[in-house]
């Protein structure tokens, strides 16, 4: 009987970390991140994609961008490393000289832009002759497809072009034998918000956790009332999770702006305070995640509630009228209980947070 | 009772070259426009009249006069009288990209000329807007210049004249439109002191006052540690970001911006609490204070009790201020005037402004 305690350990164990970094199957290290490679002809706008979505540059500046000459590696830090390489136009992914296998080999995500304003045929021909040649060697990327710059054409045109556009590859792909590829399109443009949607959708299947975390989001809305309720990552402003009710870009767009005010308000009065007394300074580490709420003065609007899950992610709720405020106190528990379970969910990430706290 | 509660109407003249930026300062100030949306505007047409209810018995009434030359041609000859007088603030607007920047000085100089004639106790503010139009390196050197050769065409108002950068795309305009609001406000100091003794019982770090439709700060009290926040800016930057919030919200929730208020808002940190509920019918009260549950709880529950003393502070009848008696006519001097009283005008002087914005 003494010896079962032992026996057990293997099985409480924590699933060893390397299943949490969502990475998908074919990457080879152990240890690195998953890759975003953004494609494209040349001026589809792949630069201003990451400039936007990843710098915060304003859109309208994204006119002066540079053309790209080399391929750009950027690092992202967030909930999940991942880089973004944004690749030059003008580049043949498949000339001999280029390192192939160490380019594809840790690959999230090929994302494809396509200008929809422009003429597209020859876009759609290299974007076919990519997938053929990695469909052989890795079957398991995942091709995204920006229809990019749709804020400038009609919103009937849009639709057609965008329909048009998805006909063609997937003809041409079943001409050439390769039925179900796992290719998926998106309308994006960079006045928007659709192309923090577009990322979140690429993203979230890079996620292997996100059924968990849907269903942790669906109970939660579920005990609640809450209407939506996003899980964000709070620097990029895309949201990995979601619960499983319809999404419209409406809401998305609220809970966006909603972290703009909380980041904004937090800069102007978080600022380094030399210390009032001993007093003060014992409170302050009692209540360290931020938490917000916004109620609407007409009855029946919507309120929203956001909380601080880690250093990384947001929690943001829409609540509705069914979910009055003066039950916050109960809310606050439920999300207090989603917010351990989502740290069990995540293990690796809590302690990088520990990791750089203790260093700080 | 009544005759305190009495509007009080302020005339502001808002002039300009045409094609500097008038009409579109005024949209997003007062009605709820993006800065993105003011190139639909067209040019103004002689005068555009709009009373806005400001802090509940204060009345803006501002006299947006379209800049073509033939129109304010028309200013100087015929409409002298009826434009100039009785004015209290002129707020003139240069555009810094300009290319004839003597002759809208000279254009000025004799606009400032008819306003010393008829309404001699008048505030001038100019604003020198485009700025984000300039480099920012040149931007402080150039807005110096212009405001020195300015300030020596302004005859009588040389002394009190002020100068302002602005630009829709920051919070300038929001810098720029406090100080004259400010100016305007008749109990400013009485508001000011009530609100000291809010912020010392609820061990507030800093209290602001804002006003619920325009988002434009009445004024201020920091305490303690807070006069050392870096953001010296803070102010503005919070009226913009609380308007580009109630725009949000207006966008995707589909109320007109006018009434897609919130009722409260409330950030809690690690380092500080903060929240902007409702203190009168005109105005917001924004408090950051220390962050503690205790004494955040206790200042929500202090700043509902001390409510009706501000709404009292609007109607109590107390001798004006000094400051105020260069424009005061002469009927009304005797009774001060204040905030935020209640009365039925407020619904109507809103709606004036809210078909403004939809013309």
């Amino acid at each position: 009987m003494e010896d079962l305690p032992d026996a057990e350990v293997p099985h409480t164990d924590p699933v060893p970390p390397r299943f949490h970094t969502g990475r998908l199957p074919n990457s080879k290290a152990g240890d690195g991140k998953p890759r975003l490679l953004l494609m494209g002809q040349r001026r589809s706008g792949k630069s201003s994609i990451s400039s936007v979505v990843f710098h915060k540059l304003p859109p309208s500046e994204t006119l002066y961008l540079e053309t790209t000459t080399r391929i750009k590696k950027e690092s992202m830090h967030s909930f999940m490393d991942f880089q973004v390489w944004d690749f030059p136009g003008h580049l043949d992914y498949f000339d001999p000289a280029f390192d192939v296998d160490n380019i594809f080999e840790e690959i999230g995500a090929l994302i494809w832009v396509i200008d929809a304003q422009d003429e597209y045929l020859e876009a759609i021909m290299r974007l076919n002759t990519t997938i053929l040649n990695l469909q052989h060697s890795y079957p398991n990327i995942n091709v995204e497809v920006f229809v990019h710059k749709v804020d400038g054409l009609s919103e009937d045109y849009k639709g057609d072009t965008f329909r048009d556009i998805i006909q063609r590859v997937q003809d041409e792909l079943s001409d050439h034998g390769y039925e179900n590829a796992p290719v998926s399109f998106y309308q994006t443009s960079i006045y928007d918000h659709s192309i923090f949607e577009a990322f979140s959708k690429v993203i979230q299947k890079l996620i292997p956790q996100l059924p968990t975390l849907e269903a942790l989001l669906n109970s939660l809305c579920q005990t609640c009332h809450i209407e939506k309720a996003y899980l964000f990552d709070i620097m990029s402003k895309i949201y990995i999770a979601t619960d499983t009710s319809p999404t419209d870009l409406g809401s998305y767009e609220i809970c966006s702006d909603y972290i703009d005010v909380v980041i904004d308000v937090s800069e102007i009065y978080g600022w380094d305070r030399p210390t009032e007394d001993g007093d003060a300074e014992a409170q302050e580490t009692g209540n360290n995640d931020a938490e917000s709420l916004i109620t609407m003065e007409r009855k029946g609007n919507n309120y929203l509630y956001l909380r601080e899950i880690n250093k990384y992610l947001a929690l943001i709720c829409l609540m509705g009228d069914d979910s009055p405020a003066d039950k916050k106190a109960v809310i606050d528990y439920n999300v207090g209980v989603f917010q351990t379970a989502l740290k069990q969910v995540f293990p690796r990430a809590e302690r990088d947070v520990e990791a750089t706290e203790a260093v700080e | 009772m009544n005759t305190t509660k009495r509007q009080k109407q302020r005339k502001v003249l808002l002039m300009g070259k045409s094609g500097a930026g008038k009409s579109s300062m005024r949209s997003i100030v007062f009605s709820n426009y993006v800065a993105k949306d003011v190139r639909r505007l067209g040019a103004t047409i002689d005068v555009e009249h709009s009373n806005i209810k400001f802090m509940g018995n204060l009345m803006l009434n501002l006299w947006d006069c379209g800049g073509q030359d033939g129109f304010v041609e028309n200013y100087l000859t015929h409409q002298r009288t009826h434009v100039f007088s009785s004015v209290a603030v002129l707020i003139f607007v240069f555009d810094i990209e300009s290319r004839e920047f003597a002759a809208d000085v000279v254009s000025y100089g004799s606009i400032v000329r008819a306003l010393a004639e008829n309404s001699p106790g008048a505030k001038v503010f100019v604003l020198v807007h485009k700025m984000d139009l300039v480099q920012s390196r040149l931007r402080q050197q150039l807005f110096d210049e212009r405001a020195e050769y300015i300030k020596q065409a302004s005859e009588n108002f040389k002394d009190t004249v002020e100068f302002f950068p602005t630009s829709i795309w920051d919070q300038s305009l929001y810098k720029a439109w406090t100080q004259i609001i400010y100016y305007l406000i008749p109990n400013a100091r009485g508001i000011e002191g009530l609100l000291r003794e809010l912020a010392e019982v609820v061990d507030a770090r800093e209290l602001i006052l804002y006003e619920r439709t325009t988002c434009l700060m009445v004024t201020h009290v920091t305490r303690g540690v807070e006069t050392g926040n870096p953001f010296t800016d803070r102010f503005e930057r919070i009226s913009s970001i609380l308007k580009t919030h109630k725009q949000s919200m207006a966008k995707h929730t589909g109320i007109p911006a006018g009434s897609s208020n919130f009722a409260e808002m409330q950030i809690k940190t690690g380092r500080f609490m903060f929240f902007i509920t409702r203190l009168t019918e005109n105005t917001n009260l924004a408090a950051s204070i220390p962050a503690s549950e205790q004494v955040f709880n206790a200042a929500r529950v202090n700043i509902m009790l001390v409510r009706p003393r501000f709404a009292e502070l609007d109607i109590a009848s107390k001798p004006r201020p000094a400051v105020q008696q260069a424009f005061a006519h002469s009927a009304e001097s005797g009774s001060g005037l204040g905030m935020g009283a209640m009365d039925g005008e407020d619904g109507r002087g809103k709606g004036k402004e809210r078909e403004r914005g939809f013309e």
